[in-house]
């Protein structure tokens, strides 16, 4: 029957679910997943992302030469990296690239990766005017150096982030702005990139078409010959469109229908870990929780295994830290017991024995059937081992994050995915100034430490100082971990050179579609 | 009749007035921004934000800047998708949400109409009752179930349909019109029954029937006419209805309408594109009723608008 799969397989059209529309494809603007995913299709940083192990591999920069002090990168470009119009792509693009993305005007969001660089953010916050102080030059046409405030062990992943990809400064420029959101550069026809594929449509709501680019310099590794990105925002009408075969790949999969695709065997469903933690916010500026002990027996009376595996059902993985095992080789040792007897002693200490006297507190977390599953379970689990009683009440995306974010809840629901491979995108969540703390907690000595392992080249010394600083987050608990994030999607047996990764990152230009059979 | 009209038309206006104005507050006190995520966006960043679309101004600066915005015609960007005016995202939404419930009245005449007058002809008989059931049953189903249902049966086991897509493939309008029309079948043909029994047993029917016409002429030629005035005026809303209520058959369906951005403004509080497009729906609502009122008026001749001495 003819249907997308059957003739974009015998054709080399992949067809993908890609969730919502995507608000933007400038790299320096965006800041969502499904963007992200279209953006690494058009254009191409200095490394790229080994498909299976997320190793930097080369990009636009051939080679790179590091200084014996870690704080100088020195990239050679490939002089046959090219823009889809032709033109070679130069160490000037990327200087302008991050001149753009450092300029206060532009409003980005992800502006702060860039601020291990020399100057950085000094530049951003206007304290200094001239961009040739900060640490980044060209040689010539086709060397890029690079220097940094510290050895930033994480510093070549994060440049196969977009927002440190290079933009086309010419194409910027005829189209609107340079700090201007609405520069239409963006739309199908106006866009030059210099990744595997050009933009060929973006039909509002409808559809992202890319082809692939005759000027890519890698394009003999590139067999897909188009990639269609459907924004479709409902996973159960997604997951009907893949039953149907008009897709070879979801972005999701309907909670309710994991289950059955898990059952049923048909190796369509792909369960992967990925480099997120979900856990709950305890408010330690609020009594009962600015007693590390409540906050510790709440989360050492919780049964992780049985949430994962009766409730959330998607081969999640029980966390009893915050950062995911084997983060680029890392692996917290420190762990939250799960001990009821334990937990009670706690909180008899505390004050609470049998939960006497504990005060009516709620759980907070945003409207979705799969955390109203999991805050139940929890606070059955509470009120059987300590006791207490707990209410629940949600409210929508928006309004939740406002209510977390002026500190008035008591525990409140929290999900954080890594950026890049390497434990401080998850530790240096909670620092104390860090804006994404949102529980109050402020410790010093883990303050330290963490911008201790930001000067240390050494991987095994920078892992020993997060060790101690993951112990220090699991005896003060802060925060409870719940369970470590997987990547669940469907996918045709036709698509090949697909692999699963930590970060979800499939680089499209491995990519092919071959029959099944 | 072009009196009514005009005085219609300026009663419109502070309505709107109204509209833009509550919408406009509404939307401000519902709590978190358009740019809170779960990410924080870092305080500098966020009255960057703030200072690039005009939300650090004192409130009541802001909306005499948005009214006179749009007085020009300009609705302003739309605060999550950046390079989209809400002009834009209109335009683009609006053909297809139209044509989707320009489909789906159609699907809802022919079904309620057919449905009503076979029930009115032989009233309390399996004539009657059946259809009636039927859109019982029709009125009840929600569109959200009755779109899977359908999906189900004619696209994936049938294969016969899309289940998504518009525009793609002539079959892709067949379930998404039926979804969306068959509540409105429903209510059309309760509605045609009603009026039907009415008209059916007045005098000019009885005397059409004495003259020994056929039960075709009497329904075709002398009561439709009559039966079909309260279906006129049930048009304007359930056209208005059709158009801002079919947002949950374009998710179903995967329809790049502007229901969806309607209700996907509200969620991101994409401030501009929420009044943009209530403003543009209260516009629908307000026009689609007076339209209707026109036909009534001009169907029956009791009514005569504006003539009154």
């Amino acid at each position: 029957m003819e249907n997308n799969v059957n003739t974009g397989t015998a054709k080399q059209i992949l067809h993908l679910g890609n969730g919502g529309e995507p608000p933007s494809l400038d790299p320096h603007l965006s800041t969502a997943v499904n963007s992200g995913n279209i953006i690494s299709a058009l254009l191409e940083g200095l490394v790229t992302p080994d498909p299976v192990t997320l190793k930097p591999v080369p990009g636009v920069a051939a080679s790179w030469d590091i200084s014996d002090d870690l704080t100088t990168y020195t990239f050679h470009l490939n002089p046959a990296a090219r823009w889809s119009n032709g033109d070679p792509v130069q160490a000037s693009d990327f200087i302008y690239a991050w001149q753009r993305l450092l300029m206060p005007t532009l409003a980005a969001e992800y502006v702060y990766q860039l601020f291990v660089i020399e100057n950085a953010e000094a530049f951003y916050k206007g304290e200094i005017d001239d961009f040739r102080e900060v640490g980044v030059s060209a040689v010539d046409k086709f060397t890029l150096k690079v220097k940094l405030n510290a050895p930033t062990a994480y510093f070549l992943s994060l440049l196969s982030h977009p927002s440190t990809f290079p933009v086309h400064p010419e194409t910027i420029q005829k189209h609107g702005d340079i700090d201007d959101p609405g520069n239409l550069w963006t739309r199908a026809g106006n866009y030059v990139g210099n990744g595997p594929f050009v933009l060929t449509e973006w039909a509002l709501n409808r559809i992202v078409r890319v082809e692939k680019n005759p000027y890519y310099w890698d394009a003999k590794t590139v067999r897909l010959q188009e990639v269609r990105f459907y924004p479709i925002d409902n996973f159960v009408t997604e997951e009907r469109m893949f039953r149907s075969n008009t897709l070879h790949l979801t972005a999701g999969v309907p909670e309710e229908k994991i289950a059955v695709y898990v059952r049923d065997n048909s190796g369509l469903i792909n369960i992967s870990p990925y480099l997120g933690t979900y856990f709950y916010r305890f408010n330690v500026n609020q009594p009962p929780f600015d007693d590390s002990r409540v906050r510790r027996a709440l989360s050492m009376a919780i049964n992780r295994q049985q949430i994962v595996s009766a409730v959330t059902k998607g081969g999640q993985i029980p966390a009893y830290n915050l950062t995911p095992a084997n983060t680029l080789g890392y692996t917290p040792t420190a762990k939250i017991p799960f001990d009821i007897k334990a937990a009670r002693r706690l909180m008899a200490e505390s004050g609470y024995p049998q939960g006497k006297g504990f005060p009516k507190v709620e759980l907070l977390y945003n409207t979705s059937e799969g955390h109203r599953k999991i805050a139940i379970a929890i606070q059955q689990m509470w009120k059987i081992a300590l006791g207490i009683e707990i209410r629940l009440y949600n409210q929508d995306w928006k309004a939740f994050l406002e209510t977390e974010k002026n500190g008035d809840f008591s525990i409140a629901r929290g999900g954080w995915i890594g950026d890049y491979l390497d434990p401080n995108s998850f530790l240096d969540m909670f620092l104390t100034n860090s804006g994404n703390n949102r529980t109050g907690w402020s410790n010093q000595e883990y303050d330290q430490l963490i911008k201790q392992s930001g000067r240390i080249a050494e991987m095994d010394d920078r892992f020993e100082l997060f060790q101690q600083a993951e112990k220090i987050l699991v005896d003060e608990s802060p925060i409870m971990p719940i369970y470590n994030y997987t990547a669940i999607y469907l996918k045709s047996p036709d698509v090949k050179g697909w692999y699963g990764n930590v970060l979800n990152k499939h680089p499209l230009k491995y990519v092919y579609l071959e029959r099944d059979n | 009749m072009l009196k009514f009209i005009g005085f219609r038309i300026l009663q419109a206006i502070p309505v709107l007035l109204v509209v833009i104005f509550v919408t406009f507050l509404l939307v401000r006190m519902a709590p978190g921004g358009p740019f809170d995520e779960e990410k924080a966006v870092s305080p500098y960043v966020l009255e960057k934000l703030n200072e690039r679309y005009n939300l650090d101004a004192p409130l009541s600066e802001q909306f005499f800047d948005y009214l006179s915005g749009i007085l020009q015609g300009d609705f302003g960007p739309s605060f999550k998708f950046p390079t989209r005016s809400v002009t834009e995202m209109i335009a683009t939404g609006l053909p297809i949400t139209f044509e989707l419930a320009f489909y789906a009245m159609l699907v809802a005449l022919f079904i309620g109409i057919s449905a009503g007058l076979l029930a009115a002809i032989r009233p309390n008989t399996a004539q009657d009752y059946v259809p009636m059931s039927i859109a019982m049953i029709g009125i009840c189903m929600p569109s959200f179930l009755m779109g899977p249902i359908l999906v189900l049966i004619f696209g994936i086991w049938l294969e016969w349909l899309p289940v998504s897509g518009w525009g793609y493939s002539p079959g892709d309008k067949i379930l998404p019109a039926i979804t969306l029309g068959s509540t409105y079948a429903a209510y059309i043909a309760r509605l045609t029954r009603g009026s039907m029994l009415e008209v059916l047993s007045q005098d000019y029917i009885r005397t059409a029937r004495a003259k020994g016409l056929s039960t075709q002429t009497i329904i075709f030629k002398h009561a439709l006419k009559g039966g079909l005035l309260p279906v006129v005026s049930f048009l304007g809303p359930a056209i208005a209805g059709l158009l801002s209520g079919s947002f949950v058959v374009e998710t179903i369906f995967q329809i790049p309408g502007l229901g969806r951005f309607y209700v996907q403004a509200a969620f991101n509080r994409d401030y501009t594109m929420i009044m943009g497009t209530t403003i543009f729906f209260s516009v629908l609502i307000i026009f689609f009723n007076l339209l209707s009122d026109i036909i009534v008026a001009y169907l029956n001749p009791r009514l005569k608008l504006g003539n009154k001495k």
